[in-house]
C-alpha cells in the first residue's frame, strides 16, 4: 500500500463516481450528442432526401434566414408570443391571483388554485383542443360575445398569434402562480402589518415592499416561463398549424416546417440553432440569478 | 372599523378570484358537457340529453386502447429509466465532496432550461443514420435523456435533506455505497422521489413532439400524437368523441398531480421546488 500512495484515493474516487455512470452516458449520447450534431449540420445543406451529398456550407445558412422574410416574420412572431404571453400573461397574472389567494377565503383559494391547476397539468393537445373549441367561429368565446351584444369575429383567423398567446397563459399561468405563492408567503407578517399601520395603501405596499422582496423569484419565474415559451410547438400546432399561411408561425414551427416540408434540415437546424442560443443565453442569466439567491 | 374593511377586503378579493375562475373553468366545462352530449358542437351549451355514446365510441381497441397502452410503454419505461438514473447519479454528488461536484451539477442545472424541442430537428437526422427512428427503445432513451437534468438536480436536493449520520452506521457495519442507497436513504425521501417519479411521468405524457418526431408507425403512436390523428380526421365533425377521447387521455395525469398534490401539502411544493 505504502509503495502506491496515489492509487488508493484515485480508486476511490472512482469507485465513488461509478454511480453516475449511466445517467452520464445518458445525457452524453442522446443530449450532448444531439446538440453537437445540431452545432455540425446547422452548417451544412443536408437535405431530407440524399442523405450522401450534403456538403459544408459555412454561414450561408445564417445569411439566408436573415435575407428570408419568413424567418424573420417567426422571429417577430415569437417575441409576440413570448412578450404577450409569458412576459405579460402568466407573469402578470399569476403574481394577481397568488396575492389575491393571500386574501381570500379558504374554499374560493381551493377552488380557484384548482381549476387553474387543472389546465397546467393537462397534456399539451388536449389543451390546444379545448382552446381551439374556445376561439373557433362557432366557440364559446363569440357565444358570449353575442350574449353581450359585442361585436364576434372568427379568432383563429383575424388574431390567431393573440388567440395562440391567451391559450398559452391559460396553460402556464399555474406555474406562476405555484411560485408567487410560495413567495409571498415566506414574506413575514409583520412587515406588512407595519406598512399598513403607516399608512401605506395596497398598491403602494406592492410596489415598495411586496414586490422588491419577491424580486428574485419574479426573475427566476421570468427566465422559466421564457425558455418554456421560446419551446412552445403542440399547443400552436394543434391550434393553428402556425397559419392561415404563417401568421402564428413562431420559430419552433417554421423551424420544423423548413426541416420537413420543405426537406432543408440543414437550413432548419440552423434555425434551431440559434433557438438554443438564445435559450443558453436565458439559462445562463438563469443560474445566476440562482446563485445570488442562495 | 379595521374588521370591516377587512372582510371588505376579502370579498373583493373572492371576487376577483371567482371571475378568473370562471374564465379558466370556460373550457373545461365544454370538454365535460360536450362529452356526455349526444350533439355536441364548439360552445359551452346544456347538453341535449346524457349519453355515455361518445365514450363507448371511442372505447375501442385503434382509437384508444392501443394508443394508451404505447403511452404507458412509453412514458413508464423512459421513467423508470430516468427515476434509476437520477437517483444513482445524485447519491456521490449528494454525499461525497469532489472537485468534480459544482461543475457537474452547473452543467445539470443549464441543461434543465435549455429548449427541447430546438434539438429535435438534428435528434431526428441522427436516429435516421444510427436506426432508432421510429423505435420504441430510442424514443425511451431520447425521453429519458431529457428528463434527466431535471430529475437529476430535483433528486439531489430531496437527498441533502436525508441525513448523513443515518447511514454511517450501515457504513461501519459493510454496507456499499448501493445498499445504503436502496436500504436507507430512498425509503427516508420517499415523497421526493414520488415527485420526480410523477413529475417526469406527466411531463412524458403530455408531450407531443417528441414521440411526432421520432416514432412513424401508426401502431406504435402514443395517445399525444394519435389524439391529434383522431382530430384532424374525425374530431372536426365528431366532437362529442373528441371530448370524451381527451377526457380518457387526461384523466391519468390528472390523478397522479392530485395524489402528489396531496402528498405534500397542497401543490406549493412542486412550485418550491423549481426554484431550487
Amino acid at each position: 500500500m505504502n509503495s502506491r500512495p496515489l492509487a488508493r484515493p484515485l480508486t476511490r474516487s472512482l469507485t465513488r463516481a461509478l454511480p453516475v455512470t449511466p445517467a452520464l452516458v445518458l445525457l452524453l449520447l442522446f443530449l450532448a450528442g444531439p446538440i453537437a450534431y445540431c452545432a455540425y449540420i446547422a452548417f451544412t445543406d443536408l437535405q431530407l432526401t440524399g442523405q450522401a451529398e450534403s456538403s459544408f456550407v459555412g454561414f450561408d445558412n445564417f445569411r439566408t434566414a436573415f435575407q428570408d422574410e419568413e424567418f424573420l416574420n417567426a422571429v417577430w412572431l415569437t417575441l409576440v408570443f413570448t412578450v404577450v404571453s409569458s412576459l405579460i400573461g402568466q407573469n402578470t397574472l399569476g403574481l394577481a391571483l397568488a396575492s389575491l389567494m393571500q386574501r381570500a377565503s379558504k374554499p374560493i383559494r381551493t377552488l380557484t388554485g384548482g381549476i387553474v391547476i387543472t389546465a397546467w397539468v393537462l397534456p399539451e393537445v388536449v389543451a390546444g383542443f379545448l382552446l381551439y373549441a374556445f376561439f373557433r367561429k362557432e366557440g364559446t368565446l363569440n357565444a358570449i360575445l353575442d350574449w353581450l351584444h359585442l361585436p364576434s369575429q372568427n379568432w383563429l383567423f383575424t388574431l390567431p398569434i393573440l388567440a395562440v398567446s391567451f391559450a398559452n397563459v391559460w396553460r402556464g399561468t399555474a406555474f406562476s402562480m405555484l411560485v408567487y405563492s410560495a413567495a409571498l408567503n415566506e414574506i413575514p407578517k409583520e412587515i406588512t402589518e407595519a406598512a399598513e399601520v403607516d399608512g401605506a395603501g395596497g398598491w403602494r405596499r406592492m410596489w415598495h415592499i411586496t414586490l422588491p422582496m419577491i424580486r428574485r423569484s419574479i426573475g427566476t419565474n421570468l427566465m422559466l416561463n421564457t425558455l418554456q415559451t421560446l419551446s412552445v410547438f403542440g399547443l400552436i400546432w394543434v391550434m393553428t398549424r402556425g397559419g392561415p399561411g404563417d401568421k402564428s408561425q413562431t420559430l419552433p414551427l417554421f423551424m420544423y416546417e423548413q426541416a420537413f416540408q420543405n426537406s432543408m434540415i440543414g437550413y432548419g437546424t440552423a434555425v434551431a440553432l440559434l433557438l438554443l442560443l438564445v435559450g443558453s443565453l436565458f439559462s445562463v442569466v438563469y443560474m445566476r440569478l440562482l446563485r445570488t439567491e442562495a | 372599523m379595521t374588521r370591516t374593511r377587512k372582510n371588505a377586503r376579502r370579498l373583493a378579493a373572492d371576487a376577483g378570484l371567482l371571475a378568473t375562475a370562471a374564465a379558466f373553468a370556460l373550457p373545461l366545462v365544454w370538454v365535460v358537457l360536450s362529452s356526455l352530449d349526444p350533439r355536441a358542437d364548439l360552445r359551452v351549451k346544456a347538453p341535449d340529453g346524457l349519453t355515455f355514446g361518445n365514450f363507448d365510441a371511442i372505447l375501442t381497441q385503434d382509437i384508444t386502447f392501443t394508443p394508451l397502452l404505447n403511452s404507458l410503454i412509453l412514458c413508464g419505461g423512459a421513467t423508470l429509466l430516468t427515476v434509476v438514473c437520477a437517483a444513482l447519479a445524485a447519491y456521490p454528488l449528494s454525499r461525497f465532496r469532489s472537485r468534480l461536484n459544482r461543475p457537474f451539477l452547473l452543467t445539470i442545472l443549464f441543461a434543465t432550461s435549455l429548449p427541447i424541442t430546438a434539438i429535435m430537428v438534428p435528434v431526428y437526422a441522427l436516429f435516421v443514420q444510427v436506426d432508432l427512428i421510429d423505435t420504441m427503445q430510442g424514443t425511451i432513451f431520447f425521453f429519458a435523456a431529457s428528463q434527466l437534468p431535471f430529475a437529476i438536480w430535483l433528486m439531489k436536493n430531496f437527498m441533502d435533506g436525508v441525513p448523513k449520520e443515518l447511514e454511517e452506521a450501515a457504513w461501519t457495519d459493510g454496507a456499499n455505497s448501493l445498499q445504503s442507497l436502496v436500504r436507507i436513504v430512498l425509503p427516508l425521501m420517499g415523497p421526493g422521489v414520488s415527485v420526480v417519479t410523477v413529475f417526469s411521468f406527466v411531463m412524458m405524457w403530455g408531450n407531443f413532439f417528441v414521440p411526432f418526431m421520432l416514432l412513424l408507425t401508426p401502431d406504435q403512436m402514443p395517445a399525444s400524437v394519435s389524439i391529434n390523428e383522431f382530430f384532424g380526421n374525425r374530431g372536426m365533425v365528431a366532437y362529442g368523441q373528441l371530448a370524451a377521447f381527451s377526457i380518457v387521455y387526461s384523466t391519468p395525469v390528472i390523478l397522479l398531480y392530485v395524489l402528489i398534490a396531496r402528498r405534500l401539502g397542497g401543490g406549493f411544493a412542486l412550485g418550491g421546488a423549481v426554484k431550487g
